[in-house]
């Protein structure tokens, strides 16, 4: 971004102008884009949860508004924008009103480091994954804050069960994080990328078995941290009727949404950059606006399917109490991060520049594990044998 | 050994759980798409003996009063009188608050004809109480006299035919299809 701003001052439109208001200006309009593109994916990611559940449930989903449905979303926000935004008399007003812009402002900084393409990056920090790691706990405090401004009990102890479980979960994915880092050597998300290559046995996933498990280390404790289900207990509507967002409405209430379905794709796209090999793509053309759209696509594509995953865990799991949260966390996650640390760490002494034939063996046992996945499904199906409905429209 | 246990049970009950719910993703979902997108209208697929809004045929009531009698919330008000010179029973009057009916079905099972029977219609919302009352006589009719042997007015057989059959089903839930 830093070149394209130069190119900007440098003979472009802002040719002449000062050069601290240019890059002001560079930087407003990133964000400007950046924005609205997190609206559109959380808009479209909330209305494809909606569908995707429905479709778990043998329901059809929302499929009134526009085509199938598709514009749910900016129907559902219409009407959270047009409503009255109350604040309790109770409540402290300042905090109350302030905290869901703390919690949007901690998910959307992500964003000026996630590699969209081998140029498409606002920022290629050389700190990207700490300061991802950083700024997400931002959202902590937003929540926190909501939960006690709110003065109500259910939003304090949400409030206080969120900070509880990212601050807790903040360890294994930390782990996660570190076992990737172990083999770049670099914290860089654009370096993290450039260390693996298109081909499937040279995505971090598969490189050994150590990154596999890291893998799912890091995404377990990612969908803890962005609040989601199965880990969803700050707002469990069970016990806590909304948890800390209980006494918003609105806009407010809207935006810790936006958050919510925001973080997902940061999961997925954090998940794609460090594991699924980003925007790696096959050298095909030379073009380089095709090749940056490409990369685009790719890496969209990837960290869309980890938050398909996540939807379809959604469908799938029932939430976790307290005590097993903590019990997961603490017992299982934190001690098997550390372990498999340790085995990455051996592994990378044993073999500094990886090891092709367990590449392959890993690809080969992913593809197995999927194909024996695809046998339950095809038992399940066998056995209920039900009406099959194969379009995912309805 | 029973950390390892919870370990490896949570990832295969998991893997379990997913192949579920992966395999709904091709089955048919079963929401009927009520009121516009359904193929046939939902009134078509309910059973003859639904207990939908309360209709009633006055080419065979005789009125003679059961339902009225047997309404535990007086929903149905009848006017029958006897006509002097004629000895035959003139309607005046047939009313039913279908506000105030409860669906409970006690007016059709002693009904001799089956004139008042529940209809598998349901939509009854209206904007007010008043357009709920449905009036069946606009004005004095004579009321339904039953003969011996079978029905012989082309008009009224089928009407009665159906009427009895209804009856009968109601009478004997046991033996409905």
């Amino acid at each position: 971004m830093r070149k394209f701003a130069d190119s900007l001052l440098n003979g472009g439109i802002f040719d002449g102008m000062p050069i601290e208001l240019g890059y002001v200006l560079v930087v407003a309009f990133f964000a400007f884009v950046l924005l609205n593109f997190i609206m559109l994916v959380a808009g479209v990611t909330s209305w494809l949860e909606r569908r995707v559940w429905g479709r778990i449930q043998s329901r059809i989903g929302p499929n009134r508004v526009g085509p199938q449905g598709t514009i749910q979303w900016l129907a559902d926000g219409l009407k959270n924008i047009m409503k009255e935004d109350i604040i309790p008399e109770e409540a402290d007003a300042p905090l109350f009103k302030i905290a869901p812009y703390l919690a949007m402002m901690g998910f959307f900084a992500t964003f000026a480091v996630i590699p969209f393409g081998d140029g498409l990056v606002v920022a290629d920090l050389d700190v990207g994954l700490l300061y991802i790691t950083a700024v997400t706990a931002l959202v902590v405090v937003g929540v926190l804050m909501a939960g006690w401004a709110s003065n109500n009990k259910w939003a304090l102890l949400g409030g206080i069960r969120s900070a509880a479980q990212i601050i807790s979960y903040e360890i294994p994915a930390g782990l996660g994080v570190i076992t990737v880092v172990l083999f770049t050597g670099s914290l860089s998300m654009q370096s993290i990328i450039r260390a693996q290559g298109w081909e499937p046995w040279n995505w971090f996933m598969f490189d050994n078995p150590f990154l596999f498990v890291a893998f799912f280390l890091f995404f377990v404790s990612a969908l803890a941290e962005g609040n989601r289900t199965p880990f969803d207990l700050p707002e469990a509507e069970s016990e806590l009727v909304a948890g800390a967002f209980t006494e918003y409405s609105g806009l407010r209430n809207l935006l810790f949404f936006l958050v919510e379905w925001g973080n997902l794709y940061v999961i997925g796209a954090l998940c794609a950059t460090m594991f699924l090999g980003g925007w790696q793509i096959p050298p095909v053309t030379e073009n380089p606006f095709l090749l940056g759209l490409l990369q685009f696509i790719t890496f969209f594509a990837k960290s869309y399917f980890i938050v398909f995953v996540a939807m379809w865990i959604r469908g799938t799991l029932p939430r976790v109490r307290v005590d097993q949260l903590m019990t997961l966390c603490w017992k299982y996650l934190t001690p098997i991060a550390f372990v498999n640390l340790l085995g990455a760490m051996i592994w990378f002494i044993v073999f500094p520049h990886g090891f092709l034939p367990m590449r392959i063996a890993m690809v080969l046992i992913g593809g197995g594990i999927f194909l024996y996945f695809l046998s339950r499904v095809m038992f399940h199906l066998r056995r209920a044998k039900p009406e099959m409905h194969l379009s995912p429209l309805a | 050994m029973g950390y390892f246990q919870n370990i490896k049970d949570t990832i295969t009950t998991i893997f379990e759980g997913m192949a579920i719910t992966a395999s709904h993703f091709v089955r048919k979902p079963y929401t009927v798409q009520y009121p516009d997108r359904i193929d046939i209208r939902i009134q078509d697929t309910l059973p003859f003996r639904y207990r939908g809004l309360l209709d009633v045929d006055l080419e065979i009531c005789t009125g003679c009063l059961a339902c009225e009698r047997a309404c535990p919330i007086d929903c149905i008000v009848i006017d029958a009188d006897k006509n002097k010179k004629t000895k035959e029973m003139v309607l005046k009057r047939f009313d039913i608050d279908l506000a105030k009916c409860m669906y409970c079905g006690l007016c059709s099972e002693p009904c001799p004809t089956g004139s008042i029977h529940h209809t598998p219609e349901f939509e009854g919302a209206d904007y007010s109480l008043e357009s709920l009352v449905r009036r069946y006589v606009k004005a004095p009719i004579p009321a339904y006299k039953p003969i011996k042997g079978p029905e012989t007015d082309p008009e009224v057989a089928p009407i009665l035919s159906r009427g009895l059959k209804y009856l009968d089903e109601f009478a004997t839930p046991g033996d409905s299809k």
